[in-house]
């Protein structure tokens, strides 16, 4: 090598470190924001969910009890004790939402946490490593793919579910906790896997597409040339580039997720009363739709404005990110 | 093509199999057993009934009987809470849960295509914007807040139409259109874009500036090929609406199967269980199927390739 390959070789390396500082000034997400500020739907959207989960999680703490029975005071009127009034066995209707809304977001939020937690992983060992490994991989997941997923979960749920009794009276026994909050929390893990477990299907597949054409590109060349080893580049220089579709994706799971556990708490396999949940709570509604509909529609506006907010956000994401729309 | 067909009959039937092994294992693994009753069964009756249905015999013996005898005999076992054969059930109740799933499937479609192709054409008018808001809410809104709202609104005031029940022929509205409903706004969205994708194409434009009709340009040019997403999604779609249907048919009392689903797992029956199962999961692969072969059809590239396109 002579010097003057050698200068333009540092005069490269110059230039790329300046490109490299101007990317940093604006980054994909820097971007991404930008252009998400723009889209006033989005914000609005972001803001309103924002908002829910404030009042779930934190207003919620100073409300009423959301299973105190009252049976002298049932159906009662919006009034400055009871907001939003009562319902059919005088519990605050108002606190029931809000806590309800904890359930549902909380499902929603986990469940998918666990999907991308696989499916990430998942779709990018499948199209990293590639050949058989790839095939094999893969055609599993179209396999799950075809199965009805309601119904494994329907049943995983009913397997998990009673698990989840024992193990609440085992650490009510042996550790001394407080029964309800025990109570509240071992009757929701189990929705967190059931639905979690089967909800990563459709994100491999998308991860891995994006992992196929990751790994031909020249960054990646250039670090596996420096001598990382494969699974270093693997999680440190591929997967933080599927980031993009898999947010996406991952904002319009939610809602799902969100959905089915209504679905699931509807069809009394899922969260039980006397604990609440949206679906729970639309489901105890629609028994008194005649005479009072405000205990079906109050739920059911706060669990669509939602699903709203979230749906649009994943979208404005979307457009936000460039990502090409995917087929749900 | 029929290479292409087999193929994926191939991969149906490991679809059911896998199906079967994972429900299988699931019903054994769930906690309970079947014969628990309101009286109290003494252990030998329980166990005579256990041994009487087989389920005395070791796991893998019950793994593979069962199978063995769906296809030997064509046999679905026998239900242990209901004491009928689980295949008499399913035909009972097959024909009520694919009415109301195809006349759903069919308002989802004649709902949502005409209304995406629409929004696309018109792309950011009001016209867009109000019918993708309208969509949205079809997906928001869930089947059990609309349906109740329906038997309030509709079945009260229009004569002729029932709350709930199955008989007549106007009572498949109602919950066809509950449970259409979410199908169709999906579906309103994918048309959207998939016409809004071929008609910047090329050949659209090329196809206007030959002075074709704008309207027959949309028709006969743009929609073959804008409509590929929704028929893909067909087939996803229908099992979307066989397991929505469970909901659907607990609201307006719709004698179908997926009712049957759901107090199977309530009772532990674990042979009402595989066969509804496999049935959804058999209808679900022809479905599929179907969907394939219509995109092949609509889509040149795919006959080739066998794949569809990404």
């Amino acid at each position: 090598m002579n010097s003057s390959t050698q200068d333009t070789k540092s005069a490269e390396g110059q230039h790329d470190y300046s490109l490299l500082q101007a990317e940093r000034g604006s980054s994909l997400w820097r971007d991404a924001w930008l252009r998400m500020g723009k889209n006033k739907v989005a914000i609005v959207s972001l803001i309103v969910f924002i908002i829910t989960c404030l009042l779930c999680f934190g207003f919620a703490w100073f409300c009423k009890d959301p299973i105190q029975q009252n049976l002298a005071n049932k159906f009662a009127a919006p009034s400055g004790e009871h907001w939003l009034g009562t319902d059919a066995m005088g519990r605050d209707l108002f606190s029931r939402i809000l806590y309800g809304g904890q359930v549902s977001i909380l499902v929603g939020l986990v469940a998918t946490f666990v999907a991308v937690t696989i499916g990430v992983t998942y779709g990018a060992i499948s199209g990293f490593y590639g050949g058989r490994i790839d095939a094999i991989m893969m055609r599993t997941v179209d396999t799950l793919l075809s199965i009805p997923f309601l119904m494994v979960v329907i049943v995983l749920q009913a397997v998990l579910s009673e698990w989840s009794t024992t193990t609440s009276k085992w650490i009510v026994e042996n550790w001394g906790w407080n029964k309800e909050f025990t109570n509240r929390a071992t009757n929701v893990l189990p929705l967190f896997f059931a639905l979690g477990l089967f909800g990563w299907l459709t994100l491999a597949r998308i991860v891995r597409a994006q992992v196929l054409s990751l790994k031909e590109r020249e960054f990646v060349e250039a670090a596996t040339s420096l001598g990382l080893s494969r699974l270093r580049v693997l999680f440190r220089h591929i997967i933080p580039n599927t980031l993009g579709p898999t947010v996406v994706y991952a904002t319009l799971t939610v809602p799902g997720f969100i959905m089915y556990e209504a679905t699931l708490s509807y069809l009394g396999l899922g969260v039980e009363s006397p604990n609440s949940s949206w679906g729970i709570l639309i489901k105890e509604g629609a028994n008194y739709l005649e005479t009072n509909p405000q205990l079906l529609i109050l739920p059911g506006i706060l669990f669509s404005l939602t699903l709203f907010a979230l749906n649009f956000l994943g979208d404005g994401l979307r457009d936000a990110l460039d990502v090409r729309a995917s087929k749900d | 093509m029929l290479r292409f067909i087999a193929s994926r009959l191939l991969q149906g039937l490991f679809v059911l199999f896998a199906l079967y092994t994972i429900t299988f294992f699931l019903a054994k693994a769930m906690p309970g057993e079947p014969f628990t009753t309101e009286k109290n069964l003494s252990e030998e009756s329980k166990a005579y009934q256990r041994a009487l249905y087989g389920l005395d015999k070791p796991l893998l013996h019950q793994y593979l009987i069962y199978p063995k005898n769906i296809i030997t005999e064509g046999s679905l076992a026998v239900s242990t809470s209901k004491g009928r054969p689980v295949k008499d059930i399913i035909s009972q109740s097959f024909k009520v849960s694919v009415i109301l799933g195809l006349s759903a499937l069919g308002i989802a479609i004649c709902i949502g295509v005409p209304i995406g192709v629409i929004s696309a054409v018109r792309r950011n008018s009001w016209v867009d914007w109000g019918t993708m808001a309208i969509a949205m809410i079809g997906i928001c809104v869930p089947a059990f807040t609309i349906g109740p709202l329906l038997q309030i609104f509709i079945a009260a005031n229009l004569p002729g139409i029932k709350v709930a029940g199955w008989g007549d022929p106007q009572d498949i509205l109602l919950p066809a259109i509950t449970l259409g409903l979410s199908t169709a706004a999906y579906l309103a969205r994918l048309t959207r874009g998939g016409m809004l994708e071929i008609l910047s194409q090329d050949f659209i434009r090329t196809a206007h500036a030959k002075g074709i009709p704008a309207s027959k340009v949309i028709t006969r040019h743009a929609l073959r090929g804008g409509i590929l997403p929704s028929v893909a999604f067909i087939g996803p779609a229908f099992a979307a609406l066989i397991s929505g249907s469970f909901i659907v048919e607990t609201i307006f009392q719709v004698p179908g199967m997926g009712q049957h689903f759901v107090n199977a797992v309530i009772s532990r029956d674990e042979f009402l269980l595989l066969g509804v199962a496999l049935f959804f999961g058999f209808l679900i692969v022809i479905m599929n199927l179907a969907a394939d072969i219509l995109t092949g059809i609509l889509d040149p590239r795919v006959r080739i390739t066998g794949s569809s396109p990404k």
